[in-house]
C-alpha cells in the first residue's frame, strides 16, 4: 500500500515539477524567446487547462463532450464582461476583479455544465456527445445575436440590434452582437496562467485519487457493477462534468483577458476548436493528465512552428485520432499487443 | 396564405432530413455506434454530382444515380477500414474514431475541391406552380422532394420487412449473437447497413445541395448534426420515428426562422433535443431497453 502511494506521489510531483520547469527555462530565457513563442504563452495554458478538464470527462468518467469550448466560450464572456463593466463604468481596475472574475466565470459555467448535465447523464449511451455539441452551438449562436447594454434604468437586453437596446445617452453597450466584447482589461499573462494551470491539475489530482473519482472510475469501467454497490451513477457523472466545466470556464477567463476583444466566432469557439482539444486529450493519452497537458502544448506550438504544413494539418490530425483509436482499442490490436509481452498476457486466458 | 408555403418548406426539409436520420437510424439500430461521419458522406455526395452534372455535363438524373454509388462505395470503404477494426471495442473509442472520419473527409473534400464555395445547379427544373392564382407559390423542387422522401420510406420499410437480408438486418439488430447462430453474416449485414444509408445520403445530399446551392466541405455537417437530432426525436433505431423526427424537425426549422428569428432557428431546433431527452428519452417511437447483466 505504502510503495504504490509512494509512486502515486511521485508520478504526480513528476507533473507539477514539469510545469514548473517549464516556466522557469522560459522565463529566464526571457529574452531570447522569440516573439512568435511569447504570443503563445498564455495558449498553452488555455489550452492544457482545457486538455485537462476535459480529460476528467473523457479519460476518469468516460463520457464524451463535444461541447467543451461552449462552456469556455461562456466563462470568456461572464468574466470578460465582470471585469469590462468594472473598468469602464466603475473605474475599477486591479487584480483583484480579475480573481473574482475568474470565480465568477467558473461559478456561472459550472451553473451551465450541471443544467446540460442533468438530462444528459441519467441516460445511457453516447447522448452526451450529441447535446454538449447541441449545446455549444446553441451558445455560439446567441452570444453572436445578442446586444446587452447598462443606463441608469438598469440592464437592457436585445437579440436584433443595438438601437433596440433603447439606451439613454448616459449607457453603455457592453455586449455588441457579433463584434462581442471590446476594450477588454488586459489581465492574463504567463505566471498567471500557470498558477491557474497548476491549481487546476491539483485539484483534478486529488479528485482522482478520492473516494469520488474512485466511484468515477469504477462507473467508467463498469456501470452495472459500479451500481450494484450502491454507487449513484448519475451523481458521479455529474459531478465530473461540472467540475470539468467549470475548469473549462476558468480557461475562457484566461483566454479572454489576453485579448482587446472577445467575439464568438466560429474559428475560436466552434464545434472544431472543441475536437481540437478532444485531439490533446486522445494523444496525450485518455485519462492521463500529464499527457494532455504535453499534447496540449505540442500541438499548439507545431502549427506555428510548421506553417508550410498548415493545409495538412487537419488532415494530419484526422488520421492520427483515427489511428491511435484503432491501436489503442481494437481487439486485434490489444491482442498483437499482448503476444509481443511475453509471459505477460499470454498466461491468462481471455474470458 | 404564406403559412401554407412555409409549411411545405417545411415539409420539403424534412424530408432531406428524414432521408439522412435514416441513415443514422439504421447504422445505429444495427452496429449500435454514432455514425458521425454521416453528414459529411452527404457533402461527399454534394461534390460528386456537382463534379459530373457541371463540371463533365452528364444528364442530371445519372449524374444523381453515380452520386448516390459513389456514396455508398465511400461508406463501406469506411466502416471497413475505420469502423470494423472497433468492433466489441468500447463505445467511447468508436465515437471518437467516427469524430476523426467525419474530420477526414471535411478536410479530404476541402484539399480536392477548395475552400471556395460551389455553387450547385440544381437537378430538379426551376419550375414554381401558382395555385389560387398566383396567391400560392410553391417550387417544383419541394413537390419532388417530399415525393422522394416518400418514396424512399415505403421501399426502405418493404425491403427491410419483405426481403430476406432486410429480416436478417432486423435480427442482426435484435440480437448479434443468436442471428450468428441462425446462419446470418454479421459482418455482410452490417456492411450492407452502411451501403444502404451511405446511398440515401447520397441521394439527400443532392436534394439538400438542389435547395440549398452552396456546397462547401462543411455542407454536410450541420444537416447531419439536425438529422441526429431529428432521429433522436423520433427514437432512435426507429425507422418510422426517422421519418416523423425529420418532417417534424424540418418544420420547426422553417417555422421558427419564419416566424421568430433567423439567427436562433439552429438554437431553437437543439433546444428541442434538450426538452425532448428530458421528457421522453427513448424519442417519440423508441423502445426503452432494459440492460440485462
Amino acid at each position: 500500500m505504502n510503495r504504490l502511494y509512494n509512486k502515486k506521489f511521485i508520478d504526480k510531483s513528476i507533473t507539477f515539477l514539469m510545469i514548473i520547469f517549464l516556466y522557469v527555462i522560459i522565463t529566464l530565457f526571457d529574452k531570447n524567446v522569440s516573439s512568435l513563442l511569447r504570443g503563445l504563452l498564455v495558449q498553452f495554458c488555455v489550452y492544457s487547462i482545457m486538455a485537462v478538464s476535459l480529460n476528467l470527462v473523457v479519460g476518469i468518467s468516460g463520457e464524451l463532450s463535444l461541447g467543451h469550448v461552449g462552456f469556455m466560450c461562456i466563462g470568456a464572456f461572464v468574466s470578460a464582461g465582470f471585469t469590462t463593466y468594472m473598468r469602464s463604468v466603475l473605474n475599477v481596475e486591479s487584480i483583484f476583479i480579475f480573481i473574482i472574475s475568474i470565480f465568477l466565470g467558473a461559478f456561472v459555467t459550472a451553473v451551465f455544465g450541471f443544467i446540460v448535465g442533468i438530462p444528459v447523464l441519467r441516460l445511457k449511451g453516447d447522448y452526451l456527445a450529441i447535446v454538449t455539441l447541441a449545446f455549444g452551438e446553441i451558445i455560439k449562436n446567441i452570444l453572436n445575436a445578442i446586444y446587452l447594454g447598462f443606463d441608469s434604468k438598469g440592464v437592457h437586453v436585445s437579440l436584433k440590434n443595438e438601437l433596440q437596446l433603447g439606451l439613454e445617452s448616459d449607457g453603455y453597450t457592453l455586449i455588441k452582437g457579433p463584434l462581442g466584447i471590446t476594450s477588454i482589461p488586459h489581465y492574463s499573462n504567463f505566471l498567471i496562467g500557470v498558477i491557474l494551470l497548476l491549481i487546476v491539475i491539483f485539484i483534478i489530482y486529488n479528485i482522482i485519487d478520492q473516494r469520488t473519482g474512485r466511484a468515477i472510475m469504477a462507473l467508467r469501467d463498469n456501470r452495472i457493477a459500479g451500481e450494484s454497490i450502491g454507487l449513484n451513477v448519475t451523481k458521479y457523472k455529474l459531478i465530473a462534468f461540472t467540475i470539468s466545466s467549470a475548469f473549462a470556464g476558468v480557461a475562457g477567463v484566461l483566454y479572454a483577458h489576453n485579448y482587446n476583444n472577445l467575439a464568438a466566432t466560429g474559428a475560436k469557439f466552434g464545434y472544431n476548436m472543441s475536437i481540437m482539444v478532444l485531439v490533446f486529450v486522445v494523444l496525450g493519452g485518455m485519462g492521463n493528465i500529464r499527457g494532455s497537458i504535453i499534447s496540449a502544448v505540442i500541438l499548439t506550438l507545431l502549427p506555428e512552428a510548421l506553417r508550410s504544413l498548415q493545409d495538412y494539418r487537419m488532415l494530419m490530425y484526422a488520421v492520427v485520432l483515427i489511428a491511435v483509436m484503432i491501436f489503442t482499442n481494437a481487439p486485434a490490436a490489444i491482442n498483437f499487443r499482448k503476444n509481443l509481452k511475453f509471459g505477460k498476457g499470454k498466461l491468462k486466458d481471455e474470458r | 396564405m404564406k403559412y401554407i408555403i412555409y409549411l411545405v418548406n417545411g415539409i420539403s426539409l424534412g424530408s432531406v432530413y428524414a432521408i439522412i436520420a435514416l441513415g443514422y437510424t439504421m447504422v445505429y439500430g444495427i452496429a449500435k455506434m454514432l455514425n458521425f461521419a454521416h453528414g459529411d458522406v452527404i457533402m461527399i455526395g454534394g461534390y460528386i454530382c456537382f463534379l459530373f452534372m457541371s463540371k463533365l455535363s452528364f444528364n442530371p438524373y445519372i449524374s444523381v444515380l453515380i452520386a448516390a454509388i459513389g456514396c455508398m462505395i465511400v461508406g463501406v470503404l469506411i466502416e471497413r477500414i475505420a469502423y470494423k477494426p472497433l468492433r466489441g471495442a468500447n463505445s467511447l473509442a468508436v465515437l471518437i474514431t467516427a469524430i476523426g472520419v467525419s474530420y477526414f473527409l471535411q478536410n479530404m473534400a476541402l484539399l480536392i475541391f477548395g475552400p471556395n464555395d460551389k455553387i450547385f445547379t440544381s437537378v430538379i427544373p426551376n419550375y414554381p406552380l401558382n395555385l389560387f392564382d398566383g396567391q400560392l407559390k410553391i417550387s417544383l423542387e419541394s413537390i419532388v422532394t417530399i415525393i422522394v422522401g416518400i418514396i424512399v420510406m415505403i421501399l426502405l420499410t418493404l425491403f427491410i420487412n419483405k426481403t430476406k437480408i432486410g429480416v436478417a438486418m432486423l435480427a442482426v439488430s435484435e440480437d448479434k449473437g443468436a442471428s450468428t447462430l441462425m446462419g446470418i453474416n454479421v459482418n455482410k449485414t452490417i456492411a450492407l447497413t452502411f451501403a444502404i444509408g451511405s446511398f440515401l445520403a447520397g441521394i439527400a445530399g443532392v436534394l439538400l445541395c438542389s435547395a440549398y446551392p452552396r456546397l462547401t466541405f462543411t455542407t454536410g455537417a450541420m444537416p447531419g448534426i439536425k438529422a441526429f437530432v431529428a432521429a433522436v426525436i423520433g427514437g432512435i433505431g426507429s425507422i418510422p420515428g426517422a421519418f416523423i423526427g425529420g418532417i417534424l424537425l424540418g418544420v420547426l426549422e422553417i417555422v421558427s426562422k419564419a416566424y421568430m428569428s433567423a439567427q436562433l432557428a439552429d438554437s431553437i431546433v437543439f433546444s428541442t433535443l434538450i426538452i425532448m431527452l428530458l421528457v421522453k428519452p427513448q424519442g417519440l417511437l423508441g423502445k426503452l431497453n432494459r440492460e440485462k447483466v
